[in-house]
């Protein structure tokens, strides 16, 4: 199985989600064709459907387009990637972000704490 | 021919002069599509299939399958997983499929032996001599194997082992073809909601609700499987 589905979130958003990460990280390269819907959909586990879905709502944001009667492909626009790139990483820093500061952590502190751990990588 | 496969108006079914099976079902179910019938036992899922198959008559209310009330046609054009074993314990693996080719002119032998190949089963394999999870998977990929319009599966995944219902999953998702419908039975939702693209949930005999299921993730943040257990609490 691709990945563990949270079922209270439509999985299409999921879907996407896991699409846009594989265009983001380059297991899927600019201009480079996606399977079909019914290989994903098997990749996947779920509903082709769905997988129609969230290919609808990709090729909305302009990061994949239809070649008629050929199939779906990356967006040839890297800027567009990179902008993708910019976008998930500010949200996973907020996210991060408003983890650590349940946890009681100040600025200062997560500042601290992020050098200390790259400092280890 | 319309893409509304099924329709089912004011149904009701009633077992002796008591037993309410199904009281007032309306659906209408369209073509292309993966349905979950989800109802806890008793809640008259497989009175509903029944009917259907045209296994139990004395019904109220009327039924239209592809345009046609329910009779060799329509049960020429639905593929039909029962909950219960249906080939004899000597027969081996090569006479249920010489059964299927004989009986369903869309039966597709050749893909039948693929997933049976890929399912590791043997032609000459006795069914007598299969697991219970084996049998399962046996029937299912007979079934999956009839090129029909409509596949109606009572309780596929009976069995506990996950990978197993992974591989169910798989057959069901590579053997539909786009255009049928398919409506699948089941009270362990969790395992499979992921593939419904709308779901029924019957509750004493009657539809509480008829959804599409990523509508009701948005609308309520809960799974198809938290729903049924609140719809569903004793």
């Amino acid at each position: 199985m691709a990945i563990v589905f949270n079922s209270n979130i439509p999985i299409y958003l999921q879907v996407k989600e896991d699409i846009e990460m594989t265009i983001i990280t380059g297991l899927k390269k600019s201009g480079e064709k996606l399977d079909s819907v019914r290989d994903l959909a098997l990749y996947y586990g779920v509903n082709p459907n769905t997988i129609q879905r969230a290919l609808s709502e990709l090729e909305r944001s302009g990061l994949i387009f239809t070649q008629r009667a050929v199939g779906k492909y990356v967006t040839l626009d890297e800027e567009l990637v990179k902008e993708l790139k910019k976008r998930v990483s500010i949200e996973k820093v907020k996210e991060f972000i408003s983890r650590m500061m349940e946890l009681g952590n100040n600025q200062e502190e997560i500042i601290r704490l992020i050098n200390q751990e790259m400092g280890e990588l | 021919m319309s893409d509304n496969l099924i329709q089912i108006d004011n149904l009701s079914k009633s077992y002796g002069r008591s037993k309410v099976a199904l009281s007032n079902v309306n659906l209408t179910l369209s073509s292309g599509k993966i349905i979950g019938l989800l109802g806890p036992n008793g809640s008259g899922k497989t009175t509903l299939i029944k009917v259907l198959n045209g296994l139990l008559k004395d019904y109220i209310g009327k039924l239209s399958i592809d345009g046609n009330p329910v009779g060799a046609y329509t049960k020429s054009i639905i593929s039909y997983l029962p909950d219960e074993s249906y080939f004899a314990d000597w027969m081996k693996v090569n006479d249920a499929i010489g059964i299927f080719k004989d009986l369903y002119t869309d039966f597709d032998q050749v893909e039948a032996l693929k997933i049976l190949q890929r399912l590791n089963i043997s032609p000459e394999l006795k069914i007598k001599k299969m697991s219970k999870g084996m049998k399962e998977r046996f029937q299912l990929a007979l079934v999956m194997s009839r090129k029909a319009k409509i596949y109606i599966l009572d309780e596929p995944i009976g069995g506990v082992d996950p990978a197993a219902r992974e591989v169910i999953l798989d057959i069901i998702l590579n053997h539909y073809s786009e255009d049928s419908l398919v409506l699948i039975s089941t009270h362990l939702i969790s395992d499979i909601e992921k593939i419904f693209e709308e779901v029924i949930f019957l509750k004493n005999g009657a539809v509480e609700f008829h959804r599409n299921a990523e509508e009701l993730r948005e609308e309520t943040g809960k799974s198809m499987d938290e729903l049924f257990r609140e719809v569903f609490r004793c």
